[in-house]
């Protein structure tokens, strides 16, 4: 008969964020261990708080199955020797069943006698097996560990207790000198311990003693209050679920309160006092119902509602401090033009083996120029751009970035409308530290996407320059992060960008102008394969075909957005009927071409034309030189494409004369490298 | 909470007497200066090598960088810390802290208390450990720290450290905003006796350091420290890295350390705390790791007896 098996690791406090991860860990290394010692069981539920790690194994077999098989072995005249002695073969034929050659016996198939064994093992106990969930807590992982007492044993937090219950039955598992047994731990001050009769009584048991093991039933409790306060005083809060998620697996019975704070606070920035809140406090913000950010916040207790009064009145002295250090950071800071906190930058430094944020704000200012010149931005974008440019790390000497290093740049806008610098000005300086995430918000002005990408630029060639370059499993400076947010940028502002005409460029502007080591060489390549790679990142993400994806990036195009307009283009008309001739023509011309190893790039010579389809293929290839958009390129090419056939039809390309030769594989090379815009099309699937 | 509300010296004894209950020595302020207690040999030496050791101290802790003045309701040059280590960490070591804060009139029941995940290192030191800043209703009050590492050598048995802001419990014991208006005993104010050093240490290491002066300190300390150590005196060589330690805050406050400078600098303290750290141990075993003997004398005691 199958019976629930409740397993629970009882800890010190665990990191919140450590504390769902681990238990499904648990979970899932326990599923796996029971699967291989072949015990059944219908589902595994799990319980976790900051303080237990737990498990209900539900219909847990009481046993492996039995076995009962009669085993074919090697043939007689194998198992034994002329003597009748057993042969190796023999042997290893019981040992491999677990039984010894005197269980052999033998039997006549087909005119052949074979040596058997008849295996009949009864399946292992349940309760046996269990005894080796010691070694999954001994396998178990975790961001950081811990060794206590005089013990090598790591674990995430100490120890305390296990419980280990089979139905009624104790299992009694055994870690250090602690053994399972079937008591548990209520709430740390309301709760006391308790002893289980059966697996089962788990939750209802913990639930008496203030734990709620559940979970998600502890944070339904928090959003159910919490809404509950809401409404009753027509407030909004705006749901951040990763912070519920981490209350929730700060306490073990929630209780939610509201405090609230002076008024006169809320003249310091949202953001710092939303930062106040939720990162040093793990507090709710509260608006009001237009959305306007208010004096109050919510915030979880680990406890009940008794002495509730004291809780409240504690948390908002303690705010209070915090919000008065933010006040004293907001009014110190504002005390001083901007070009007090510029002076400093000097004296901060980007990173040690490449210099200070000043010499890194004019390195970022010529990149910008030179990126605004390319794109032919226009004049007030390069004002406000170099005025940006100028200011734009001051924030990070002011004393509110350095208590709170999340804000900035936002502070940084903050400061820079309150002196009166330009609406463009201010955002930027907010703006260049986007996307902040993969996938996060992009900068939404120009001037914004020029510092961002300038910014970023500067940041990806003095690292390289310095030899600190990411491998495939370290980026800790998080280029690829900082490269990706450059693809994206370019592609949603449209710039072009070639990077192998354009780092070569830039670089060679910088040199002798920054006392920052610069790439040379190799490295130059390396980073523009290093942004490729985000490209095909971007392109994957956007669920581009993936022969088309390799295609566009086997082309020699550097430019981000001519290889995202390629994919476009390829992906439009990829299911068109003209789609497969179009590339199969164009794939046989890089064959012949790879083949007679052609790479000349020669004029085509009209006067050594021999048939009236070379005229004709000319001229066809005359009209797409100047085509600029790749989908007009395409269309071209599919006008070209009988055009290209025909040409194949009349003429011998391995002419014996070897000039006619020479002459047609430069034709050929030249309707190649149009092909090239659009990528390596030898590399598309073609069904 | 009791009517009259507790004063500073009053929280002091009640510690004191509380963690001397539990087997702490009472040791005297370390007289070199020093930025937390962790740095006092009584915990940072003592943490290395097998022997066991509890204890329980105040410790002032200067912070130059975080000087105000005196003008700051909650930063302060130099604050105080209420420190206990024990080695082995007993297992009950939360329920005796939470024990603590009874003693001192703060119930659990009446209050949330936390355990919020912060672990612990002092790079410059070599130091790591894993555990929590405690919370008082949303304040964090106090440092809980299982040592992992010290001067780069495992610690092994761990030690646990409690680390009690003074001043931050008492502002909570005694409900007052600003540091300056605690009791610090029988009716004498914090303003009484720090306002003043508060402001003249800001002055000091804001505007007055003679930075040539403290980089010379600095040389001539560490070259000390490091002729001690190569004749085995570990103690005195302590001092000396202390002195480093401090003469490279004083420094820092002063911003007279770039970002490059900085991980040099810390990165010589690293290399000192981690050779005293070994000598430590060396000249301990030297001399049969005395503390380690008298407690098993003390255990087969208890046993005979």
């Amino acid at each position: 008969m199958a019976k629930d098996y409740l397993f629970e690791i009882g800890t010190e406090e665990m990191p919140a964020h450590v504390v769902p991860r681990s238990v499904k860990q648990l979970a899932d290394r326990t599923r796996k261990f029971l699967k291989e010692n072949g015990l059944k069981f219908k589902d595994i539920k799990t319980f976790s708080t900051p303080r237990r790690l737990t498990l209900l194994v539900e219909d847990l077999a009481e046993k492996q199955d039995d076995i009962d098989e009669i085993k074919k072995g090697p043939a007689k005249k194998i198992a034994q020797d002329a003597d009748g002695n057993w042969t190796k073969a023999a042997q290893g034929f019981a040992r491999g069943q677990g039984m010894t050659t005197d269980d052999i016996y033998f039997e006549e198939l087909k005119g052949t006698e074979y040596a058997y064994v008849h295996v009949q093992k009864e399946g292992k106990k349940a309760s046996d097996i269990l005894l080796g969930m010691s070694d999954i807590i001994k396998a178990m992982t975790f961001p950081t560990k811990m060794r206590w007492d005089s013990n090598d044993f790591e674990f995430v937090r100490p120890i305390h207790w296990l419980v280990s219950l089979f139905g009624s039955d104790v299992i009694p598992v055994k870690i250090l000198d602690i053994t399972a047994g079937r008591k548990t731990q209520g709430h740390r001050f309301l709760g006391d311990s308790v002893v289980l009769a059966n697996a089962d009584d788990y939750e209802d048991a913990l639930k008496d003693q203030y734990v709620i093991a559940n979970a998600e039933e502890r944070k339904d409790m928090i959003v159910n209050q919490m809404n509950e306060l809401v409404k009753k005083n027509h407030w909004q809060i705006k749901p951040d679920k990763d912070l519920l998620e981490e209350v929730t697996y700060l306490v073990e019975y929630p209780t939610v309160f509201a405090g609230s704070f002076d008024e006169k606070y809320l003249n310091i920035p949202d953001e710092v006092l939303i930062t106040s809140m939720k990162d040093n406090q793990r507090y709710f913000e509260v608006y009001d119902e237009n959305g306007k950010l208010i004096n109050h916040f919510i915030a979880v207790r680990n406890g009940n509602k008794d002495y509730l009064d004291n809780v409240i009145s504690g948390n908002e002295k303690v705010l209070v401090a915090r919000l008065d250090d933010a006040q004293f950071f907001y009014d110190e800071d504002r005390k001083y033009p901007l070009s007090h906190f510029v002076d400093r930058l000097k004296n901060v430094s980007f990173h040690d083996k490449i210099g200070s944020m000043a010499e890194k704000m004019q390195r970022v200012r010529m990149i910008g120029d030179y990126l605004a010149k390319r794109w032919n931005l226009p004049e007030n974008v390069v004002t406000d751009f170099d005025r940006a440019s100028e200011l734009y790390k001051f924030d990070l000497v002011t004393q509110m970035v350095g208590e709170f290093a999340e804000l900035q740049g936002v502070m940084g806008m903050h400061y820079a409308r309150l002196a009166g610098e330009d609406e463009e000005v201010s955002v930027a300086i907010k703006e260049h530290y986007m996307p902040a995430t993969a996938e996060g918000p992009l900068p939404e002005t120009t001037v914004g996407s020029l510092l961002s990408v300038a910014d970023k630029i500067d940041t990806i060639i003095t690292f390289f320059g310095a030899g600190m370059i990411p491998t495939s499993s370290n980026d800790p400076y998080a280029l690829r992060r900082y490269a990706y947010g450059i693809v994206r940028i370019l592609l949603n502002e449209k710039w072009s960008l070639p990077f192998n005409e354009v780092l070569p460029e830039i670089i060679n502007m910088l040199g002798g102008v920054t006392p920052a080591k610069l790439p040379k060489g190799d490295a130059e390549q390396e980073i523009a394969d290093f942004i490729r790679d985000r490209v095909k990142q971007y392109l994957q993400k956007n669920k581009f075909k993936y022969d088309i994806v390799d295609a566009v990036l086997a082309s020699s195009q550097q430019d981000p957005s001519q290889i995202l307009a390629a994919a476009n283009v390829l992906q439009l008309h990829h299911d068109d009927e003209e789609f497969k001739p179009v590339v199969e023509s164009l794939t046989r011309i890089n064959n012949i071409l790879k083949k007679a190893k052609f790479t000349g790039k020669v004029a085509v010579d009209e006067s050594l034309f021999v048939d009236n389809s070379e005229k004709e293929l000319y001229a066809g290839v005359q009209n797409l030189q100047n085509i600029d958009s790749l989908a007009n390129l395409y269309q071209g090419f599919v006008h070209l494409q009988p055009v290209i056939d025909q040409y194949f039809e009349a003429n011998m390309i391995m002419d014996k004369d070897e000039k006619v030769k020479n002459n047609r594989l430069a034709q050929l090379f030249a309707i190649s490298e149009l092909a090239d815009r659009l990528g390596d099309l030898s590399k598309l699937v073609i069904k | 909470m009791a009517d009259k509300k507790l004063n500073i010296q009053n929280m002091i004894f009640k510690l004191e007497q509380f963690w001397s209950s539990k087997g702490c020595m009472i040791m005297p302020s370390y007289d070199v200066e020093k930025g937390a207690g962790t740095m006092s040999p009584y915990t940072f030496l003592r943490a290395v090598g097998p022997e066991p050791w509890a204890a329980c101290y105040v410790e002032p802790s200067r912070r130059p960088a975080d000087g105000r003045y005196g003008e700051n309701p909650n930063r302060l040059f130099q604050h105080h810390q209420f420190q206990v280590v024990i080695k082995p960490a007993p297992k009950d070591i939360q329920q005796y802290y939470l024990d603590s804060l009874k003693v001192l009139g703060i119930d659990p029941l009446e209050h949330d208390i936390r355990f919020v995940e912060d672990n612990w290192a002092n790079p410059s030191m070599g130091c790591a450990g894993v555990g929590w800043e405690v919370w008082l209703d949303g304040m964090e009050v106090s440092q809980f720290t299982y040592f992992q590492v010290v001067g780069e050598l495992d610690v092994k048995p761990t030690m646990s450290e409690i680390t009690y802001g003074v001043e931050r419990l008492a502002s909570y014991i005694q409900d007052v905003n600003n540091v300056f208006d605690l009791e610090w005993g029988d009716g004498v104010l914090y303003r009484d006796i720090f306002k003043q050093p508060e402001y003249e240490h800001s002055k000091y290491a804001f505007e007055e350091s003679d930075q040539e002066q403290l980089l010379k300190f600095f040389d001539i300390y560490e070259s000390t420290a490091k002729r001690l150590l190569s004749q085995n005196l570990v103690h005195p060589a302590y001092d000396y890295i202390l002195k480093c330690s401090h003469t490279f805050n004083l420094l820092d406050a002063r911003g007279a350390v770039s970002v490059t400078e900085r991980a040099g600098y810390l990165s010589r303290i690293r290399n000192l705390a981690h050779e005293v750290a070994v000598k430590f141990v060396e000249e301990r075993e030297k001399r049969g790791f005395p503390l380690l003997k008298s407690a098993e004398d003390k255990k087969a005691g208890v046993e005979n007896g």
